[in-house]
C-alpha cells in the first residue's frame, strides 16, 4: 500500500507568532516544526505500512527550509519526502494550496492520503476536503481510529455527540485527529538514517503545477488588513480569600449567564 | 569559523528536549522529594539511542558525535540533573573507557548492553581516604590462580546500586605508591557489595553508593588496558567526563533561568510585573550571558574532543566556569522568586541543591584550576 502524508511546517510552539504588517503573512523566520497533528498522521501511516507493507511518502508545499521539518517524519520512519518549493507559490491560500497538493498527489497515485486535522498556525481544518474534492476521492475527517481491510477503510469519526463509523473504498483521503495515536519519538538511529533517505525538493514546473494557479495569483482570498486582537475588556481578577467561588457565581449572575 | 550546529546535532538536541520536557521534567519534583531512581526512564532513553549517543554503531551505539552527546546531557539535566548525571556517568565514565581501552572481546561483551541502555554502568575510583588524590587509593588486586583477587572499599559511586558493569580501580603493585601502581578492572554487580546509599544535598533521583569489594575473584581478562596503566584510563575518562558535567551544569543553569523568567513575567508587585523592574531584568540578563558563555566553552571542549585534539585544559575550563555559573544562576533564580524560591513549591531550590555538586565531582573546582594552570605553565 502506498500512503502519502501531507504535512506542513509551522512555527515552533515556543516561537511568538506575529503577522508581518507589510506582507500580511505569518512571519515564518523563527524556528519551525512539523505541525502537531501531522505527527499523528505520520504515526498512523507508519503503523499501517508496518501492518500492510508498502511505503510512506511525505509531501509538503512550503519554503525550502521546510525540509528540516519533513526530515523529522523521515527520522520517525517514513520512506521519502517530497517538498514542492517555489518562490511563485508563496502566499498560497487554501484554494491554491489544495491545487498544488492535488496535482502532486495525482503524480504519486497513493492508495491513501493522510492529513493532520488542522495546522496550528492557520487552523483552517479544510485543506483535506479541498484536496479530496479535487482528486474526486472519498474523504473522512476527524478520525480517531482507522482500519484498512481489503480495499476498504473504516474510520471512527469523532463528533460532538459521539462517534460516526464511516467506511470508504480506497483510494481515499483521511484527516486524523490527535486522539488517534501517540506519535513515536524519532530514535537517534532514525535521525541519523534520515540523512540517506530520498529528500526531493521540486519546483512548481517539476511537479507539473501551473504557476498561475498557486501563490497570490492562484489564491481566491485577499488579506486586506491585519491588526492585533482587541485587548480583552471587562476582566475581573480575583484573589481567592475563600470567597472566590461565591464571587464568580455573583459575576455570572450579574451578566445573566446563569 | 562556524558556530552553527549541524542538522543532525539540532535534531538530536530537539529529540532530547522533547523527551525531557514530556517524560522527565513533569516528574522531576516528585523524584527529588521521594528520592526515587527512575529506572524505567533509562530503558526508554535506551530505546531511543540516548544511552549510547557517542558510542560507535558497531557496538550498538547511536554513532553520533561527542557534541551531540553533550547537547543531550544539557537537555536531560535541564529537566532533571539526577537523570543527567546518571546518563553522563553511564556513558562517559563506564562505556567510553571500555570503547577506548578495551580488548575486542571486552568491547563485544560489555558495550552493546550498555549502549542499548539494557544495563547501567558505573565508575569506582574514589575511596574514603582518596578523593582528589586519586592515586593514593588503597583497594588492592592480587594475582591468585587464574585471576585477580580484589579487595577494598569504594565511595560515592554514581549508579552504584543499579549498575551491572563497574569500571574499578585497584592497586596491583603494592610496592609502587601513587598512581603508577594502579590498574583498571571490569567488574559485574556480583563482584561488588553495595553497603550503603549516600544521603545527599541534591541529585536525589540519582544513586550514589558505597561499595565493598570483599576479595572478589575475577579472571585475567577483566583487566582493562595494561597492568599499572589504570591511572591513564582514569585521567582520560575524567578529561572527557568533565565536559559532560559542564553540560549538566549548563542544563541546570538554563532551567534556573527558565524558571526565573517565567516567574518574573507572571508575578506582579507595586502594580507591575516584576520583569519590568530593572533590578530583575539585569539579573536575568546576567544569567543569560553567563549561561551563553558557559555553553560555548562546553561545546568548544566537546568539539576539540571530537576532533581528536587536546581538550584537557579546555574541558577543565568549561567545567570550572559552568559549575560556577550553575551555582550562581540557581542562587539568583531563588532571589527572583523571593520567598517562593525558598519553598519546595517551586523548583528553584532544587536547582540550587543540584548545582552545588557540579563544583565538586569529576574533579573539584580547585583541581580544575590545577589542570588549567599546569597546561598554561607547561614549557615556561
Amino acid at each position: 500500500m502506498k500512503i502519502a502524508v501531507c504535512v506542513k511546517q509551522v512555527p515552533d510552539a515556543t516561537v511568538h507568532k506575529r503577522l508581518d504588517p507589510s506582507t500580511h503573512r505569518l512571519d515564518r523566520s523563527g524556528e519551525g516544526a512539523l505541525n502537531p497533528t501531522d505527527l499523528n498522521a505520520v504515526e498512523e501511516a507508519l503503523r499501517l505500512r508496518d501492518a500492510h507493507g508498502g511505503e510512506v511518502a511525505i509531501l509538503s508545499l512550503g519554503p525550502e527550509r521546510a525540509m528540516d521539518s519533513l526530515r523529522k517524519a523521515l527520522a520517525m520512519g517514513a520512506d521519502r519526502a517530497v517538498l514542492v518549493s517555489d518562490a511563485a507559490a508563496a502566499g498560497s491560500d487554501l484554494v491554491a494550496t489544495s491545487h498544488a497538493l492535488a496535482t502532486a498527489l495525482g503524480r504519486e497515485e497513493p492508495d491513501l492520503v493522510l492529513f493532520g486535522q488542522q495546522s496550528s498556525d492557520a487552523d483552517g481544518a479544510v485543506l483535506w476536503a479541498a484536496v479530496a474534492d479535487r482528486l474526486r476521492r472519498p474523504m473522512v475527517s476527524q478520525v480517531a481510529e482507522l482500519t484498512i481491510e481489503g480495499g476498504t477503510l473504516t474510520g471512527k469519526r469523532q463528533t460532538e455527540f459521539g462517534y460516526d463509523v464511516i467506511s470508504a473504498p480506497l483510494p481515499a483521503v483521511v484527516a486524523v485527529s490527535d486522539a488517534i495515536n501517540e506519535p513515536r519519538y524519532p530514535s537517534l538511529k532514525g535521525i541519523m538514517g534520515a540523512k540517506s533517505k530520498p529528500q526531493e525538493t521540486v519546483s512548481l514546473a517539476d511537479a507539473g503545477i501551473e504557476a498561475d494557479r498557486v501563490g497570490e495569483a492562484g489564491s481566491k482570498t485577499t488579506v486586506r488588513a491585519v491588526a492585533p486582537p482587541p485587548a480583552k475588556s471587562d476582566q475581573v481578577k480575583l484573589e481567592d480569600d475563600g470567597s472566590a467561588a461565591e464571587k464568580i457565581v455573583e459575576y455570572l449572575a450579574e451578566k445573566r449567564l446563569i | 569559523m562556524d558556530f552553527a550546529l549541524t542538522n543532525e546535532q539540532r535534531e538530536i538536541q530537539a529529540l532530547a528536549r522533547e523527551f525531557a520536557e514530556s517524560e522527565i521534567a513533569p516528574h522531576a519534583g516528585d523524584w527529588d522529594r521521594e528520592h526515587r531512581f527512575p529506572r524505567e526512564v533509562f530503558a526508554k532513553l535506551g530505546e531511543l539511542g540516548l544511552m549510547g549517543v557517542c558510542v560507535p554503531e558497531e557496538l550498538a551505539g547511536a554513532g553520533a558525535d561527542f557534541v551531540s552527546y553533550v547537547l543531550v546531557l544539557e537537555e536531560l539535566s535541564r529537566a532533571d540533573a539526577g537523570v543527567g548525571v546518571t546518563v553522563a556517568v553511564h556513558t562517559s565514565a563506564a562505556t567510553l573507557p571500555i570503547v577506548t581501552f578495551g580488548t575486542e572481546e571486552q568491547k563485544q561483551l560489555f558495550v552493546p548492553p550498555l549502549a542499548r541502555g539494557e544495563v547501567l554502568g558505573a565508575f569506582a575510583l574514589t575511596e574514603p581516604g582518596s578523593g582528589s588524590d586519586a592515586g593514593s587509593l588503597r583497594t588492592t588486586a592480587v594475582r591468585e590462580g587464574d585471576g585477580w583477587r580484589i579487595s577494598g572499599t569504594k565511595q560515592w559511586c554514581t549508579n552504584g546500586s543499579h549498575a551491572s558493569t563497574f569500571v574499578v580501580f585497584a592497586r596491583t603493585d603494592p610496592g609502587t605508591e601513587g598512581a603508577r601502581g594502579v590498574s583498571a578492572f571490569l567488574l559485574d554487580a556480583d563482584h561488588v557489595e553495595v553497603t550503603r546509599e549516600e544521603e545527599k544535598l541534591g541529585l536525589h533521583s540519582s544513586s550514589t553508593a558505597d561499595l565493598r569489594l570483599d576479595g572478589a575473584l575475577v579472571p585475567f581478562d577483566r583487566l582493562l588496558h595494561e597492568e599499572r596503566k589504570g591511572f591513564a584510563v582514569a585521567m582520560a575518562t575524567l578529561d572527557g567526563g568533565r565536559i559532560g558535567i559542564a553540560a549538566q551544569a549548563v542544563g541546570i543553569a538554563q532551567a534556573a533561568l527558565d524558571t526565573a523568567s517565567a516567574y518574573a513575567v507572571e508575578r506582579e508587585q507595586f502594580g507591575s510585573r516584576i520583569a519590568d523592574f530593572q533590578a530583575i531584568r539585569f539579573k536575568l540578563a546576567d544569567m543569560a550571558t553567563e549561561i551563553a558563555a558557559a555553553r560555548q566553552l562546553t561545546l568548544r571542549a566537546a568539539w576539540l574532543k571530537q576532533a581528536g585534539l587536546p581538550h584537557g585544559a579546555e574541558g577543565a575550563m568549561a567545567k570550572l566556569f559552568a559549575s560556577r555559573v550553575a551555582v550562581r544562576t540557581s542562587q539568583e533564580a531563588i532571589q527572583v522568586l523571593g520567598g517562593y524560591g525558598y519553598t519546595r513549591e517551586f523548583p528553584a531550590e532544587r536547582f540550587y541543591r543540584d548545582a552545588k555538586i557540579t563544583e565538586i565531582y569529576e574533579g573539584t573546582s580547585e583541581i580544575q584550576r590545577i589542570v588549567i594552570a599546569r597546561q598554561l605553565l607547561r614549557g615556561l
